[in-house]
């Protein structure tokens, strides 16, 4: 599993992410910064987590109109796999990749903490490692994590099984329609989540639930 | 040739930002507020002097970044 991890000005979670490939899957991610126009030969590109461009404007809709995003389009139509991860998330969103928005907290507060996930499609890259309503922990740290879409867009989520993750009952940090944490495109290459699995998976992280996430890349 | 362009979140969007300036009215003693939706504003000035060319520019400019329209409408002003 050769990958790829996108830095824009005010991402920060672009090291941990690399750390995170590295230790799973073996093989060290390549960097590569979002004024270029063509991605490097790779199965996976990830969007890490920050604060791209201040989220000025709305969060990740100036980083999601970079140059690489126009490769990272055409080659996700020919099948390659693109997870983003909170800002990230935000920006594949933002640049049409993924259904929705992802708008202000409900309670208005940033929330960085631990919640509690269930895992509700294992058919994926992402998660064929995991078993169907399996509980996990995973930390967020996000001010514009509530998930929104329209009636006809939630009914096809959920008709067709795309939503990935979904935060555990009592859990849901910032109103998400339907509790919605992570979905996932109808091709099913590519994944969005608000969590952040690449900060719960060495021991120092406390806990190593999201290990098993990573894993599944390998078999991918 | 100066735009003025109005975002605003469509309705049934959740706006919270809104929601809580609404309640510092109500508590600062402002009374008769039914309620407050926060947006955007912009100016962008154009060196376009062709109007109907500039209202183009300006509509694919808020369809494709200034507004995100599953979530917000735009309203543009030219002057």
């Amino acid at each position: 599993m050769k990958s790829a991890v996108i830095t824009f000005p005010g991402i920060n979670r672009e090291r941990d992410m690399m750390m995170a490939l590295e230790a799973t899957t073996g093989i060290k991610p390549i960097s590569v910064w979002h004024a270029e126009a063509t991605l490097p030969d790779v199965d996976l590109v990830v969007v890490p987590g920050g604060f791209s461009y201040g989220d000025y404007l709305r969060c990740g809709a100036i980083a999601a109109r970079s140059p690489i995003m126009a490769d990272i389009k055409a080659k996700v139509l020919k099948g390659l796999k693109v997870l983003g991860v909170c800002n990230g998330f935000q920006i594949i969103t933002e640049a049409g990749l993924l259904p929705g928005a992802l708008v202000r907290n409900a309670g208005l507060k940033f929330v960085c903490r631990e919640v509690r996930l269930k895992v509700e499609n294992t058919n994926t890259y992402f998660t064929n490692k995991m078993a169907k309503g399996q509980i996990i922990s995973c930390p967020v740290a996000h001010g514009e994590g509530n998930y929104i879409c329209d009636a006809e867009t939630l009914k096809e989520l959920e008709g067709e099984g795309r939503v990935v993750f979904r935060y555990a009952e009592g859990s849901n940090p910032n109103g998400a329609l339907n509790d919605i944490a992570g979905i996932v495109n109808a091709k099913g290459n590519v994944i969005g989540m608000m969590p952040h699995p690449e900060n719960m998976i060495e021991p120092l992280h406390g806990k190593q639930d999201c290990l098993a996430l990573f894993e599944s890349l390998l078999a991918a | 040739m100066k735009a003025k362009i109005k975002v605003t979140l469509k309705n049934g969007v959740l706006d919270p930002q809104g929601k809580a300036i609404e309640g510092a009215l109500g508590s600062m003693g402002f009374g008769g507020v039914g309620s407050v939706r926060q947006g955007k504003y912009f100016e962008v000035d154009l060196t376009e002097t062709d109007r109907a060319k500039a209202q183009t520019t300006l509509k694919a400019m808020c369809e494709k970044l200034i507004a995100n329209t599953v979530i917000e409408n735009y309203e543009i002003e030219l002057s």
